[in-house]
């Protein structure tokens, strides 16, 4: 009988295993000098060494190491003084050599761990992921098989190869088992990837997306029964491209384990495939009779040597971890942990704290991004950070409003003309003749304009009907042009007719 | 002219006795009358070389500085990518195949203004002793059209000891240079290791292989040297450090106070009769010259054929992965429904000779899980004690030595289908390869029971390849005027058509 998720958790404990694949953002391959620009035609960013033409030879992207020493560091590892990379031997069309190079039993980074907070029935709660290694490797080219029901090499009528993504600098994350999250595991691999993400992106070593696949999770899940010593077997989905989908993944073999389990079955260990749509996982390769992939070290290849120093260099240049920094902003600006969250989620801390950091009142600025600014991003569907307005432009228009030179109302105005590209926020209240009307006595002559005008509905104010006060008001504010601060004139207009 | 060496050459060409053009043509014409017999080369590039000879005439008539061996021209081993001109490595996987780049060696022949007359015949892949393993049918040795010039660079070897080249640039993975040079009685080196570029330089054992020269002197040869070597960053194994002054060593000739080591394990027993006599009356020249010999001990090298034969095979599994039809090459068996697998598999099977599969067969086993440890691993342990053995022995000498190759040039067909024998030609030669130091081969003399060649080692400190020249040069002046000339002159005259 099938167990329900309450029961499952119950009766076995989940053991994880995360393994990330991170594409680097360096602007050339792992081993030479093509760019590695996302979406360029087929095969255009190629050259003898990706094609693995004969002769052709690598040499490693300086600029790679770095990087993933960086990552080793901010994930707590100890860098090797002396790694080596591997050929990983296997045929597949779209690796040119027939091998990956890839660091097979030297990584770069090794032993460290990733701290990640989630909410638990009991409040929250953190978990430790150690990392086992960090490791650097190429990607593949990408296939397309064309004709064929499955989308896979087998059955289809011809395949279709663009190496330009063959040589990509890709680094892989590895955590060690990850055992004791019990019924909280979907959401200790999503808090794991969504920290390690964030964490990359603060080191600025990749784009970090998901959708793009430059953050790709693979997850081992297995089961063991409450009180076991041996490890279940496990199984490997591959294609978990969202943080959504790794809680939807391991929540999903969680339970297709324990239905195999609770009838008497066996899993197998396996490669799985997710499938975004379904939520569920199908099976892939078979990994019973493991491949052996003859690894040796690459002789085309020098060992990788950080000088200590070097390694301390780039220590010093780590920015603060995401999570002690969203813990600090959050405290600093007192923010409510819902309106917080919106603001990660919506990924304006930077923008924000850089409009903080130019003197603007933390609240406003979060308003004004998280609100007015963040709509017209999505209503042109784009990102905020490409929009044409700054921190400082959003600075200068909460300080405007502050010395009372703009209404809130004024200011939306205002952020329209920035976004449009007309100039600075002082720029686009000269020129589009923006103002407050403060001088009383031109108010006073829009008032009295106004009530000779409605003069029944002011009769029926001076007889203290004020709610038909709102509709001179907003006469008034017609007659201004809507420069006049709407408070002010309420208060004019009720002393004007006796109230 | 095309009898005098490459250093005349040089100096008739500075001097405006002989154009380019001119002596590029008598190349041509002597490879047209003699290449039918020794078969060294694989393609002549007849149009691209007298465009590269009347280029350089040109610059020279226009008075720019010239390279010193600007307008000589030279054969190169067909396992170099040279842009737009078919390489084969030997293979017919690679059959019509022009590589859209150039090797960095051939960059830097065509900076120095080198003519490169064409490719030359090879063992396919660099796997052989005798030229015999080609996709394409043997080379012939000059000396004896029966027999065979060594190998792998046997085409290089036997076109300049022919005189269709007085340059030719080969590579030495076990011995591919020293070997084929021995045996067709002219002058190779291979350098140390990391010391010419080997970006392009199809691999066949990528931690053992190594291009070097070819030449008739050991100045000849020492000139080439200086145009190929130095460092290159699109090779991660290439040493950024000066390239050795091996022509100024190989002019000053000199062994007066060096000492001269005798490999203990590489002589005696296994070594023609003939082969040993020439290298002791070279030993008594150098003493009577002023060097000092001392005997050396090198123990680790009796394992080192045995560690040749699983680090070069594992290395090679692995480098002709790429040859799969999918992007350039051979492709059969691409028939109407037939796998990617199917189509790789096809091909391989028809591209690759036996030598190749053999070995490709034997490290594919040699990386397999669970036996990685027992091959690959012992091979590379085995790769430092001859590494220790040698250390040590250069404390004791400056340079060692022994004879190249055991035997001289051995009949076509003699060993072809006895890999055992053959690979243990090599012996002597394969030492040098795993420790990644330098090694040259220079002409002792005729061995009295055959009248063929035999090779004098030399062996230097990796980046002292300088003292090989040095040795050379001495050794090469005292047996030169022993002889009143070159061996190469005693070769028998090839009548060309016949």
């Amino acid at each position: 009988m099938a167990l329900n998720y309450e029961q499952l958790v119950a009766k076995y404990d989940p053991v994880l295993g995360l393994e990330v694949h991170v594409e680097l953002n360096t602007e050339s391959k792992m081993f030479c000098s093509c760019s590695t620009t996302f979406g360029a035609q087929p095969n255009t960013q190629t050259c003898p060494v990706c094609l693995a033409l004969p002769g052709a030879l690598p040499v490693v992207n300086e600029k790679a190491i770095e990087s993933t020493i960086k990552i080793g560091l901010a994930l707590n590892c100890s860098i090797a003084p002396y790694s080596r990379f591997a050929r990983k031997n296997y045929f597949y069309p779209d690796m040119p050599k027939n091998f990956q190079i890839s660091q097979y039993d030297e990584p770069i980074c090794f032993d460290g761990y990733v701290d990640v907070e989630i909410d638990t029935d009991e409040g929250p709660q953190q978990f430790r992921i150690e990392v086992e290694r960090v490791h650097m490797e190429e990607d593949t080219g990408k296939s397309l098989h064309v004709g064929g029901a499955t989308g896979r090499i087998h059955g289809a009528d011809y395949s279709l190869l663009d190496y330009n993504r063959a040589g990509i600098p890709l680094v892989e994350i590895v955590t060690k088992i990850v055992p004791g999250t019990g019924k909280y595991a979907p959401e200790v691999a999503k808090a794991y990837v969504a920290e390690l993400r964030d964490i990359l992106r603060g080191l600025g070593v990749s784009d970090v997306k998901m959708e793009q696949g430059s953050l790709r999770c693979d997850a081992n899940v297995s089961l063991m029964l409450k009180g076991a010593t041996e490890l279940g077997t496990r199984s490997e989905t591959k294609n978990v491209n969202s943080l959504r989908s790794v809680e939807r993944a391991i929540r999903g073999e969680m339970l297709r384990h324990a239905e195999i389990l609770e009838t008497g079955g066996k899993v197998k260990q396996e490669t799985r495939h997710f499938q975004e749509d379904t939520g569920l996982t199908r099976s892939g390769r078979s990994k019973e009779q493991a491949e052996d992939y003859r690894y040796f070290p690459d002789p085309d290849l020098v060992p990788v040597t950080p000088a200590a120093s070097w390694i301390e260099e780039l220590r010093a240049t780590l920015p603060e971890r995401p999570s002690i920094r969203r813990k600090r902003l959050q405290e600093q600006w007192a923010v409510p942990d819902k309106e917080f969250a919106a603001m990660v989620n919506a990924d304006v801390l930077d923008i924000v704290e850089a409009t903080v950091l130019l003197g603007a009142d933390p609240t406003k600025a979060r308003t004004w991004w998280l609100g007015e600014i963040s709509r017209i991003a999505n209503d042109q569907g784009v990102d905020i950070k490409e929009l044409f307005i700054t921190p400082s432009d959003v600075a200068e228009l909460i300080s405007l409003v502050a010395s009372g030179d703009l209404t809130d109302k004024l200011a939306r105005q205002v952020v329209e003309g920035v976004v449009a590209g007309e100039g600075k926020p002082s720029e686009v209240v000269a020129k589009r003749g923006i103002k407050v009307v403060n001088d009383d006595g031109a108010l006073m002559a829009a008032i009295e304009k106004v009530c000779a005008e409605q003069a029944e509905t002011a009769e029926k104010v001076r007889a203290g009907h004020l709610p038909a006060a709102g509709a001179l008001i907003g006469a008034v504010m017609k007659e201004t042009k809507g420069q006049a601060d709407a408070a002010r004139v309420r208060e004019l207009l009720l002393g004007h007719l006796g109230q | 002219m095309i009898f005098k060496n490459a250093a005349d050459m040089a100096q008739a060409l500075a001097a405006q006795e002989v154009s380019s053009v001119e002596l590029t043509q008598a190349h041509l014409d002597r490879i047209a009358a003699v290449d039918g017999d020794v078969k060294a080369f694989l393609h002549v590039d007849q149009q691209g070389a007298l465009a590269q000879a009347a280029a350089v005439d040109a610059d020279r008539a226009s008075g720019k500085a010239m390279s010193p061996l600007a307008g000589v021209p030279l054969a190169l081993k067909d396992v170099l990518a040279q842009k737009g001109v078919p390489t084969t490595a030997g293979s017919k996987i690679l059959q019509g195949w022009k590589p859209p780049y150039d090797s960095t060696v051939v960059s830097k022949l065509k900076d120095a203004g080198v003519v490169i007359l064409g490719k030359t015949n090879m063992d396919e892949f660099a796997m052989g002793s005798s030229t015999e393993n080609s996709g394409y049918g043997p080379t012939f040795n000059p000396w004896d059209l029966t027999r065979t010039p060594g190998g792998s660079s046997g085409g290089s070897a036997a076109a300049v000891s022919a005189f269709e080249a007085p340059l030719a640039i080969g590579s030495d993975t076990g011995g591919s240079i020293r070997q084929p040079a021995a045996l067709t009685g002219i002058v190779g080196v291979r350098p140390t290791y990391g010391a010419v570029s080997r970006y392009g330089l199809i691999a066949y054992s990528s931690s053992l292989d190594q291009a070097g020269p070819f030449g008739r002197t050991v100045l000849d040869t020492a000139m080439l040297h200086e145009v190929m070597a130095g460092y290159d960053a699109h090779d991660a194994t290439s040493i950024n450090a000066p390239v050795p002054a091996v022509v100024a060593a190989a002019k000053s000739g000199n062994v007066k106070g060096m000492k001269i080591g005798v490999i203990k394990q590489l002589q005696g027993e296994g070594y023609q009769k003939g082969v040993q006599t020439r290298f002791t009356e070279s030993l008594e020249l150098l003493a009577s010259l002023g060097a000092e010999i001392v005997e050396v001990d090198c123990p680790s090298f009796e394992f080192a054929l045995a560690a040749y034969y699983l680090i070069a095979p594992s290395e090679c599994s692995s480098n002709l992965a790429r040859f799969d039809a999918m992007r350039y090459g051979l492709r059969t068996g691409d028939v109407d429904g037939a796998s990617a697998e199917a189509v790789m598999a096809a091909t391989r099977d028809a591209g690759f000779g036996r030598e190749v599969k053999r070995r490709i067969i034997l490290g594919t086993y040699a990386l397999s899980s669970g036996y990685y440890d027992a091959y690959y691993g012992s091979a590379q342990k085995i790769r430092t004690l001859i590494i220790e053995d040698y250390a040590k022995a250069f404390t004791k000498a400056d340079v060692l030595v022994s004879p190249t190759a055991p035997t001289t040039a051995y009949k076509i067909g003699e060993k072809v289908d006895d890999p055992m024998a053959m690979y243990l030609g090599d012996v002597a030669t394969i030492p040098v390869n795993l420790a990644g130091i330098c090694g040259m081969s220079l002409p002792a003399g005729l061995a009295e029971e055959d009248n063929l060649p035999v090779g004098f080692q030399i062996m230097a400190p990796a980046m002292q390849d300088q003292r090989l020249y040095q040795a050379g040069a001495a050794l090469e002046a005292a047996l030169s005027s022993k002889w009143g000339g070159n061996l190469i002159t005693k070769a028998p005259a090839l009548t060309g058509g016949k």
